[in-house]
């Protein structure tokens, strides 16, 4: 093991003490090389097996691979064990800060408990295995449980049709503001819709996803309760609006209390009404959107549904769409083709398989998009979420929502009165307070907050985010912790606010618990290194001669 | 609920700090005309009754005991070190590295991620992944469209038909026109894209050529020749790998590809009926200003030690919003850690011996399928470890196979009518001597 002095003493509570011990009373704290670092020629991991006979003679008289097609030097891949590489990536996994470790209240995640009987199935051999072109005969079993899950998140969202395709929420909402394209298409609007209005508090990936459908975004205020302003809304609709694309609960973790005449005056626009399903965690058996006269929406199964984040995905995004752009989603999409789909549901609900009962993929849809990625959607997503739900079942997904939301509140009343709360009202599952108090009384940014946050091995909550609050502190506590994690967290920032007044350099030095201190981010930006450079010798750099395209300037 | 760690005097705590009676108060904001009806959702179930409900469909699953089936999703051995660097919690229950302080594990891995796609593609620059490899052509393409400022782009029918048709999509929304260079389908034809052909149909509004090595057919194109063709028509060329492939063919680096787009799936994911995959991108420095996607960059701390962060974050949805480069924001990082992890556990030997191996038996099979006279090779030319062959009455016999638990393989024909009574074929590592023993016997006896 590769070892340093930690710069600071670590207490028991902090991670350096897994590696606590070393002679002289100093913490161990891991400083791991990149792999290539450990790499020595001819050391060997996983082997496989050796074929008896040579390649030419088992497969004479095919051709050969030609020695032009033939790479000549070899990929310099490491070259190690296979316990340096379990060893390399154990300790780097001991860098991280995870949902299993401790509090992770980053807002608009939903950062919840991800329960391992959802790994355990997802990793059954009988699904795991399933390859997705393989017979409809021999996949039936994913293919019902593909049906059974869309089944599901129906009844959740109200809305009557589903596509689980889309691998993220990003790509849910292309795959949204790609049927809105369709359907004014269709209607003849096509030219003439080329708008897509986007609130001001919204996630980035909204009005990104409008610039990639080709769409222009515009940007409609938010108004000084936080909801959106009604009057801008009507003033910005017109025969050139395509869709409003909008967030409930928003991002300032609010109920939208005017959704519903949101909702009638973009239908009486004759546009399409995208509600972008992030924070779904707070309104389940409260709120379906398809009922609320919504058009579309993605689901994040990585948020409500508990499957877990992966450091950055792989996550799901599946759209629910109303029945005016359900001739629009993506094709393929599981359908029960034969059997009665109560019958089916009811004896699935009680663990039973419907005799007769047949899946399939229905791909003959001649108003679809299309395709918005390879085969089906990240079904071992699908597995999870479907084990979650099932788990929960009715009273659980009810209680989901009623402990996020409660949680949220019990957070807002507890720290309103040591961080500012610019939009003072019933939180939904986040509440977003505000550093500006610290920051213009005491020098102390919200970012420093954050730092400072990460020396109590806590996960800090999002930040900067949404930008209609100035210094944003934007906490997601979720329904899965308890009330001690709770008020250790309200202990935790009220110490903060205490020690920006009295000690605001400390707070201005955080972290210095944390296996590396702030990272000159600038610097990373200005002289990007985003690989291995193996030394002086950059043999598998481009050949002369190859024209490189010329980057627009940014 | 099942989850939930309140007791009744924890709810009751927090009722009252917050000053309401009941939960129900904290809902009051919805409209009433809005608030949800009532739903149809079963009871919840304790973990024995859940997994008996997993058993099952997994149950309902064959899962066959034989199978020649890739045509882009590939059964190869998943090593179990692989599945459980994957599995540590520290990776799987963490979120996109916000805060590089707690995230250097994932960070690091990341950079590695990066630099170990770099050394496959022979490419300069690779991003933190992308959901699949046909979003990450997709992309690519897109991204081409930006760097040349050109709106048309070409692909070769070489390519996977489900990439075509997600690039389709991709760029049905930005209005670019696709258009598609067919590839030589005649009986004992190459299979492959002729680079002649290319020349000619490329016009000087086309941004990129995009094509796959090897081909969906498993054809062994003339990538250097087709880029060449590209280049000379003033557009880029986006070479679609399969990764595993590039132990022992040219790395696109060295032909010449701008881009690089591949399906990760190879490198230690299971096919698990679709996803989670991981799409891999790889260019040159000189257009990474250009690239859509999370990227990872070395720095230094404030005491100097090495870190790292996520970096040229301009590019992303989050800082630009509609001027981004996409709207990619969560990805698959546990899955880019999975072919971390599995390019690592295999190191250069072990890849090679997986490519030789997919390679050394598809040539068996082919030659075994020719010597016993049931199927002759639909192509002619060079191909890598998947196989189209030529077999009277293919679709009845690859459904009666598969009623005995032998999968034939895919049947283009579906979407390529030119290809009908025709099966590909693909062998990994794991195909042996006697499925391709059963595989003869089984055509044998059908024909």
């Amino acid at each position: 093991m590769s070892v340093a002095e930690a710069p600071e003493r670590q207490d028991a509570s902090g991670r350096g003490a897994a590696w606590s011990g070393a002679a002289g009373g100093g913490e161990l704290t891991i400083v791991e090389p990149l792999i290539f670092e450990r790499s020595r020629a001819t050391r060997r991991g996983v082997r496989f097996p050796t074929p008896s006979v040579t390649a030419s003679e088992r497969g004479a008289g095919q051709p050969e691979l030609p020695a032009s097609a033939l790479r000549k030097q070899p990929p310099r891949l490491p070259e190690v064990t296979e316990l340096d590489m379990l060893r390399h990536f154990n300790r780097l996994a001991h860098l991280n800060q995870a949902i299993d470790l401790n509090f992770y209240p980053l807002g608009s995640c939903t950062m919840k408990y991800n329960p391992k009987v959802n790994e355990w199935a997802a990793r059954l051999p009988g699904l795991a295995e399933s390859h997705p072109l393989d017979p409809e005969a021999l996949s039936q079993g994913s293919l019902e449980l593909m049906w059974l899950l869309a089944e599901l998140l129906k009844e959740i969202s109200g809305f009557p049709a589903i596509s689980l395709q889309p691998a993220a929420g990003a790509h849910g909402e292309l795959t949204g503001l790609l049927m809105a394209r369709a359907f004014h298409a269709a209607n003849g609007e096509g030219g003439q819709r080329t708008k897509v209005l986007v609130p001001d508090s919204a996630h980035g990936t909204n009005p990104a996803t409008a610039t990639m459908v080709g769409y222009q975004a515009v940007t409609i205020r938010s108004n000084d309760r936080g909801g959106i302003d009604l009057a801008a809304l009507r003033a910005a609709l017109g025969p050139d609006v395509a869709a409003l694309m909008i967030t409930n609960p928003s991002t300032l973790g609010i109920f939208e209390v005017q959704i519903d005449q949101v909702v009638a005056a973009v239908r009486e626009a004759g546009a399409i009404s995208y509600m972008d399903g992030a924070n779904l965690n707070a309104i389940l058996g409260r709120f379906r959107p398809g009922e609320a006269g919504f058009d579309v929406m993605h689901f994040n199964l990585h948020k409500t549904f508990s499957t877990p984040h992966g450091g950055g995905g792989p996550g799901a995004g599946p759209v629910g769409v109303g029945e005016r752009l359900a001739p629009f989603l993506p094709k393929p999409l599981p359908v029960l083709a034969e059997g009665d789909a109560t019958e089916v549901r009811r004896n699935a609900w009680v663990g039973r398989s419907t005799p007769g009962a047949r899946f399939a993929l229905d791909a003959d849809r001649p108003q679809s998009i299309g395709k918005v990625r390879s085969c089906y959607g990240n079904f071992g997503m699908f597995v999870r979420a479907y084990t979650y739900i099932r788990s929960n079942g009715d009273s659980g997904l009810h209680g989901i929502s009623d402990d996020a939301v409660l949680a949220a509140n019990y957070l807002r009343m507890r720290l309103h009165d040591v961080y500012d709360l610019p939009y003072d009202r019933i939180s939904k599952h986040e509440v977003v307070f505000s550093g500006r108090r610290q920051k213009r009384e005491h020098g102390v940014s919200t970012l420093d907050i954050a730092k400072a946050i990460l020396d109590h091995g806590i996960h800090p909550p999002t930040i900067y985010f949404p930008l209609i609050v100035e210094e944003a502190l934007m906490v997601e506590p979720t329904e899965t912790e308890s009330l001690e994690t709770l008020d250790h967290f309200v202990g935790v920032m009220r110490e903060i606010a205490e020690q920006a007044a009295t000690d605001p350099d400390a707070i201005r030095r955080a972290p210095i618990r944390t296996p590396v201190g702030r990272l000159d981010e600038a610097a990373a930006a200005r002289r990007p290194d985003l690989r291995y450079p193996f030394g002086a010798d950059n043999g598998a750099d481009a050949p002369p001669g190859t024209p490189t395209p010329k980057a627009p300037t940014a | 609920m099942t989850y939930s760690p309140h007791t009744d005097s924890d709810r009751a705590r927090m009722l009252e700090e917050i000053g309401v009676s009941s939960v129900e108060e904290l809902f009051a904001d919805i409209p009433a005309a809005v608030r949800a009806g009532a739903w149809d959702i079963p009871p919840p179930l304790a973990e024995q009754e859940v997994r008996a409900e997993l058993v099952r469909l997994a149950g309902r699953n064959r899962i066959p005991d034989v199978s020649f089936l890739g045509a882009g999703a590939y059964r190869h051995l998943v090593p179990a070190v692989v599945s459980e660097v994957i599995g540590r919690p520290e990776f799987s229950t963490s979120y996109t590295p916000y805060q590089p302080e707690v995230s250097q594990g994932t960070l690091q891995s990341i950079y590695e991620f990066q630099s170990l796609i770099c050394e496959l593609t022979g490419m300069e620059v690779a991003t933190a992944s992308h959901y699949d490899g046909a979003t990450a052509t997709a992309e690519a393409a897109l991204m081409a469209c930006r760097l040349t400022r050109r709106h048309r782009v070409a692909v070769s029918a070489g390519v996977s038909p489900d990439y075509r048709r997600v690039l389709e999509t991709y760029c049905s929304g930005p209005g670019v026109e696709v258009i598609t260079v067919p590839i030589d389908l005649a009986d004992g034809g190459s299979g492959t894209t002729d680079p002649a052909t290319v020349a000619a149909l490329l016009a000087d509004d086309v941004a990129c050529l995009v094509a796959a090595q090897p081909n969906f057919y498993g054809q062994v194109e003339p990538m250097r020749e087709l880029a060449d063709a590209a280049h000379g028509a003033g557009a880029l060329f986006v070479a679609v790998v399969e990764p595993t492939s590039l132990a022992i063919l040219e790395a696109p680096g060295e032909y010449g590809a701008d881009l690089v787009a591949a399906e990760g799936q190879p490198l230690g994911i299971p096919v698990s009926f679709g996803g989670p995959y991981v799409g891999l991108m790889a260019a040159r420095m000189a257009s990474v200003r250009q690239m859509p996607g999370r990227l990872v960059g070395a720095t230094r701390d404030v005491q100097g030690r090495r870190g790292y962060v996520l970096t040229l974050q301009a590019r992303e949805q989050h800082i630009r919003r509609e001027k981004a480069a996409s709207n990619i924001c969560t990805n698959q990082a546990l899955m880019a850690l999975a072919a971390a992890a599995y390019l690592t556990a295999v190191g250069p030997q072990g890849l090679r011996e997986v490519a030789e191996l997919g390679t050394t038996q598809a040539r068996h099979l082919a030659a075994a399928l020719e010597a016993s006279g049931v199927a002759e090779r639909r192509f002619s030319g060079p191909y890598f470890a998947e196989v189209a062959v030529r077999v009277p009455d293919a679709a009845r016999r690859h459904a009666t196979l598969a009623e005995r638990g032998i999968v034939a393989g895919h049947l283009p024909g579906r979407e390529e009518p030119a290809l009908a009574d025709t099966l590909l074929l693909a062998t990994t590592e794991l195909t042996t001597d006697a499925d391709i023993e059963r595989l003869v016997s089984a055509l044998e006896e059908t024909r």
